[in-house]
């Protein structure tokens, strides 16, 4: 059996999309060479007019995918830099993402963004090491955070094949997860349909995206004294809320882990939510970055601010109290 | 090739259609049915007519929120449209883009983006991917003065000479952006920007529609025949306020004298001088017929059901989670 990389995974979702549908096209820089490696490869197969590499115009190129699935073509385009994604949040919120409404149901804008450097990126300076996911979730963008090789093939997959526009995160700390599997078994996974990693009675652990193997680590570590179920949501927006309701239902505790920024984060809306609407038999925990969070510049004071297993750990023991 | 005077005939049409109904549709914001006002496209009509006449059915255009004109110059329903601008069900976007954000896909209309400047990128990724079809159609992206202090427009300016696509960039420059005098908004020139990108630009009177029409004819053929982008700017003025707010708002940014030299140069009298009296009576009648029955249409629509409020956001469907929990 061949073992893959969640970033090979990236690779070979483009590719066997772009082979199966000619309208998918990608854009973006420096993507002849593959600089990211997500896209190696796919210049040489595919040529001049499915591979549009472009210059530093990242709203202008934004755009340009937009007009160009108004008249039927799926772009793909891709983002080195997470933070690139708030230069042309206006591009995709408020118009990619609003030209459906705007038209009473006459457009479709099925773009993908691919993000596949999400998250820290050590010492790199301060602006290129963000987990903007939230902001997304926020404007109503669909947006998946895959956590595992299979997903990351499938749910790109199903971004590319959906008629709305689609934000790709991939988590830069999970690129090198590798998975032994069957590539007849690479499917697209569904959008809005969360995952039980482990199945637990205790505590339900919410992880998004490479905290998922923080997550299982955790879970496993503490086997002895408590049972942890790990649900893993893959898409953000729009959320898994009835599986989570599931798991709640069997657990009755709520610690989510999220790479975001704590106000407004992923996390806040989690636990809310759950709050809201779920039987809880103890308050919920979320461990995330701090608010505002500027992270990249040396890597102890980086990892100082991101949510680590042991802060898993202890919000774990808290809820269980 | 239909004849001059049937050339001519049609541009008057056009344009008679253009006036009347932004005049109606004034009634119908001072009536309270159209809750959001308008930005009136009086005085800029011979640019709207002029250029469509210039397209293709196939064709494709991406506008702005002055954009009535362009859309009726594509042939958009009268009274579908009105019924779009007073929120109702029947509107050509079911209420849900109204005059700011109008498309009509039956007249390839695909956008009017109110993000001033940004509306050109969409139209060069329209117009590569009819370029690579290989068919000849070709878009064309309208805007105005304020867009072109946004480098969003440099930038798909950038992208559409470099990939060659077939895109006309219109600029409607009514020398206001708002309230701002085109003079102290903008350093250099219109045409200047486009030509830094190797894209031939002209300035035009934009009070002649058949001036209007050769102008863009060429810039149309040039992107069909593989030419790549041009960039119009057309020299224009707008009879009344940016947005109808200024009815109330009495925002004091142009002198009297300049308004009254433009009016004197209204592209109604210009193009109606082309077409014979009868012809043009009649033209008149037929119109105000069109619009009476519009308005009739667009006021007698049924207002939208509130539970609606979520629906076509997302094209798959999806359903968003409501304000409150149930």
């Amino acid at each position: 059996m061949p073992k893959l990389s969640y970033l090979k995974a990236l690779n070979r979702a483009l590719a066997d999309e772009m082979e199966r549908d000619e309208n998918i096209i990608l854009l973006g820089e420096d993507i002849k060479l593959g600089l990211t490696n997500a896209t190696t490869g796919l210049y040489a197969r595919f040529g001049d007019g499915r591979v549009l590499e472009t210059p530093l115009s990242e709203q202008g190129f934004t755009n340009f995918a937009t007009g160009a699935a108004l008249v039927g073509r799926r772009p793909v385009v891709e983002f080195q830099i997470p933070f690139l994604l708030m230069l042309v949040f206006e591009q995709i919120a408020n118009q990619a993402n609003k030209f459906s409404i705007m038209s009473g149901g006459q457009a479709r804008v099925p773009v993908t963004y691919l993000l596949p450097a999400a998250g820290w990126r050590a010492a790199w300076g301060g602006q290129h090491s963000d987990q903007p996911y939230p902001m997304f979730v926020n404007a109503g963008v669909k947006t998946v955070v895959p956590a595992t090789v299979t997903d990351a093939y499938g749910l790109l997959c199903s971004a590319i094949r959906d008629d709305d526009p689609v934000v790709v995160f991939a988590p830069i700390a999970a690129l090198g997860v590798r998975e032994i599997l069957d590539y007849g078994d690479l499917k697209p996974v569904p959008l809005g349909v969360g995952r039980v990693h482990r199945a637990g009675t205790d505590v339900t652990v919410v992880a998004i995206g490479h905290l998922v193997h923080d997550a299982l680590a955790v879970a496993e570590q503490l086997a002895d004294e408590v049972s942890v179920e790990v649900f893993d949501p893959r898409t953000v927006y729009p959320f898994d809320w009835a599986g989570l309701a599931e798991s709640i239902q069997r657990t009755g505790r709520l610690v989510v882990i999220d790479d975001a920024n704590r106000a407004c984060g992923l996390a806040g809306e989690i636990l809310a939510t759950a709050a809201e609407e779920m039987e809880l038999v103890a308050p919920p925990k979320r461990v995330t970055r701090p608010d505002g969070a500027v992270v990249g510049c040396s890597p102890e004071l980086d990892v100082a601010l991101q949510p680590s297993r042991e802060q898993l750990v202890a919000a774990i023991q808290a809820v269980m109290k | 090739m239909p004849s001059p005077a049937t050339i001519s005939s049609d541009l008057y049409r056009t344009m008679r259609l253009i006036r009347r109904f932004e005049e109606r549709a004034l009634e119908l914001v001072a009536a309270g049915e159209i809750v959001s006002g308008i930005h009136p496209c009086i005085g800029q009509e011979a640019v709207a007519a002029g250029v469509m006449a210039a397209l293709r059915p196939d064709d494709l255009v991406f506008s702005n929120h002055r954009g009535h004109g362009h859309l009726l110059a594509r042939g958009s329903d009268p009274g579908r449209f009105l019924a779009e601008l007073a929120g109702r069900e029947t509107g050509i976007d079911k209420g849900r883009g109204g005059s700011f954000h109008p498309s009509d896909f039956a007249v390839g209309v695909l956008a009017a983006t109110g993000t001033v400047g940004h509306g050109a990128a969409l139209a060069a990724g329209a117009a590569w991917a009819l370029g690579q079809e290989g068919t000849g159609r070709v878009a064309v992206s309208v805007f105005g003065d304020g867009a072109v202090t946004q480098g969003a427009l440099l930038e798909a300016f950038n992208l559409a000479a470099l990939w060659r696509v077939p895109v006309v960039f219109v600029c409607e420059n009514n020398l206001y952006a708002t309230t701002l005098p085109v003079a102290t908004g903008v350093a250099g020139t219109i045409t200047g920007r486009a030509e830094a990108f190797g894209i031939p630009a002209s300035t035009v009177d934009g009070m002649d529609a058949e001036v209007v029409l050769a102008a863009a004819s060429e810039a149309v053929e040039r992107a069909r025949a593989g030419g790549g982008p041009s960039l119009l700017e057309f020299s224009t003025y707008r009879f009344h306020g940016h947005h109808t707010f200024e009815i109330k708002a009495r925002l004091r940014y142009r002198d009297e004298a300049e308004v009254a030299a433009w009016q004197a140069r209204d592209p109604m009298p210009v193009q109606e001088s082309r077409v014979a009296p009868s012809l043009r009576t009649r033209i008149d009648a037929e119109i105000e017929e069109i619009l009476d029955a519009a308005v009739a249409f667009a006021v007698a629509s049924p207002r939208p059901d509130p539970a609606d409020a979520l629906a076509h956001h997302y094209a798959t469907g999806l359903q968003a989670r409501a304000g409150v929990a149930s």
